[in-house]
């Protein structure tokens, strides 16, 4: 979708500002969120793409003004909500007023360690062959889905060449509708930074897009 | 406002403190959250997860030749090798700085970023400023972290977009000949792994 979240290429926003001896977190909260957030995407009520979605689904203006791990929190509440898992009243009441759903489920002191090292691969077996190769001239799709996607807009009409074959990988297009994972080929594209953004870009820039093969059309 | 002792604790919690602790308190009631598995998921990326792995993994590049090129054919196999494995790491990609050739890392809709070799990503990795900029001024990015390379210098910018993680292997700095790998994982910063900084140079010929 064209949310907030698409950012390649936008200005405005000032120079990029580094912090010194830079703590992980910035108060304890921010360890909550994260550690909740990923302790949740463990139940199996969502799946990644879904928690992107939920968070590029916030306004523009929110998701350009709210802290990272706000932006967390926010999609989070969305995910809790959309899914039935924890309403509004318990939001505001600060309890559980409901008996829970079943979750899939827990991330408990046993396991955590081994789940965070085993992390969640995405590459697929497919029947389907690619239909690039590497030095392959494409042009990535005009496009505009009002549901997640993974294709910037930077790079939508834009002609680029195929410069690696990941294999196949679960399609977030999909994925995050809940309709299946159907994975895709996945292709690293280089686009030159003059036929993304015009003659008086620099000629040195190569910009590298991890692009899925329903994004592209042959050159 | 200092800390005198015995104010109200929860009048000195921001809205945003409130509202995660009464999520925290309810998902907990459902029985969703393990306070345990929390706190070690917390203690794993605050003590144990964190640039330093991917700097041994840069050293051990640097040093080691056949590790180099199995790095470069198959980062997730050669990463794994020394132990980093798992969550947002799960399908590495090795990207080597040279004279000619520098690499920076960016994710343009989110945060990607390789948490077993780098930890958690710093705020302004997934901040607008460097995620809206990286992809069409890296020159102008990296002049923010004080580094400016040659103008002949080809710059690749590799955009997250997927489950694909990267990792820049930077380049070893002149002078280094006799080191140990453990001193020049020393040289390693986590800003030249993401490719907005270079090695740190030696201190002191021959220390």
């Amino acid at each position: 979708m064209n949310g907030g979240q698409d950012l390649g290429g936008m200005m405005g926003f000032g120079p990029v500002e580094p912090e010194a001896d830079e703590p992980v977190f910035h108060g304890d909260w921010e360890k909550r969120v994260l550690a909740f957030t990923v302790a949740m995407g463990a139940t199996g009520f969502w799946n990644l793409d879904q928690s992107r979605y939920a968070r590029e689904s916030l306004p523009p203006a929110d998701y350009l003004s709210f802290s990272y791990y706000e932006i967390w929190l926010a999609g989070l509440i969305r995910l809790l909500e959309t899914h039935e898992i924890v309403s509004q009243a318990e939001l505001q009441a600060g309890r559980s007023l409901a008996s829970p759903k079943p979750a899939k489920r827990i991330l408990t002191a046993d396991t955590v360690s081994a789940t965070l090292l085993n992390g969640g691969p995405v590459d697929r077996p497919t029947d389907r062959k690619p239909a690039f190769a590497v030095g392959d001239a494409i042009v990535a799709k005009n496009m505009h889905p009002f549901a997640h996607t993974r294709l910037p807009r930077y790079v939508r009409g834009r002609a680029g060449i195929v410069h690696a074959v990941h294999g196949a990988h679960v399609f977030p297009d999909s994925n995050a509708k809940g309709l299946g994972e159907d994975p895709h080929w996945l292709y690293s594209v280089a686009f030159s930074a003059t036929d993304l953004w015009g003659p008086e870009a620099d000629p040195t820039l190569t910009v590298h897009v991890d692009l899925w093969e329903p994004y592209l059309d042959r050159a | 406002m200092p800390h005198d002792g015995h104010t109200d604790e929860m009048s000195s919690l921001s809205d945003v403190e409130l509202r995660v602790r009464a999520l925290e308190s309810i998902l907990t009631e459902k029985g969703y959250l393990d306070p345990q598995a929390l706190e070690i998921m917390i203690e794993t990326y605050e003590t144990k997860v964190g640039p330093r792995n991917g700097a041994r993994v840069v050293a051990k590049a640097w040093v080691d030749p056949a590790f180099r090129d199995a790095l470069m054919s198959d980062a997730t196999a050669a990463i794994s090798s020394l132990g980093f494995t798992g969550r947002q790491g799960e399908h590495m990609v090795a990207l080597e700085n040279t004279d000619a050739v520098h690499n920076m890392v960016v994710c343009t809709l989110c945060s990607c970023y390789p948490w077993p070799v780098l930890g958690l990503p710093p705020v302004w990795y997934k901040s607008a400023p460097y995620r809206s900029r990286a992809v069409i001024d890296p020159r102008g990015v990296l002049s923010d972290f004080g580094v400016t390379l040659p103008d002949e210098t080809e710059i690749k910018v590799w955009d997250s977009t997927a489950e694909i993680r990267y990792l820049v292997i930077p380049k070893r700095p002149d002078g280094t000949e006799n080191m140990d790998e453990a001193a020049l994982a020393d040289l390693v910063t986590r800003d030249s792994m993401i490719g907005t900084g270079l090695a740190l140079e030696p201190t002191g010929a021959g220390s």
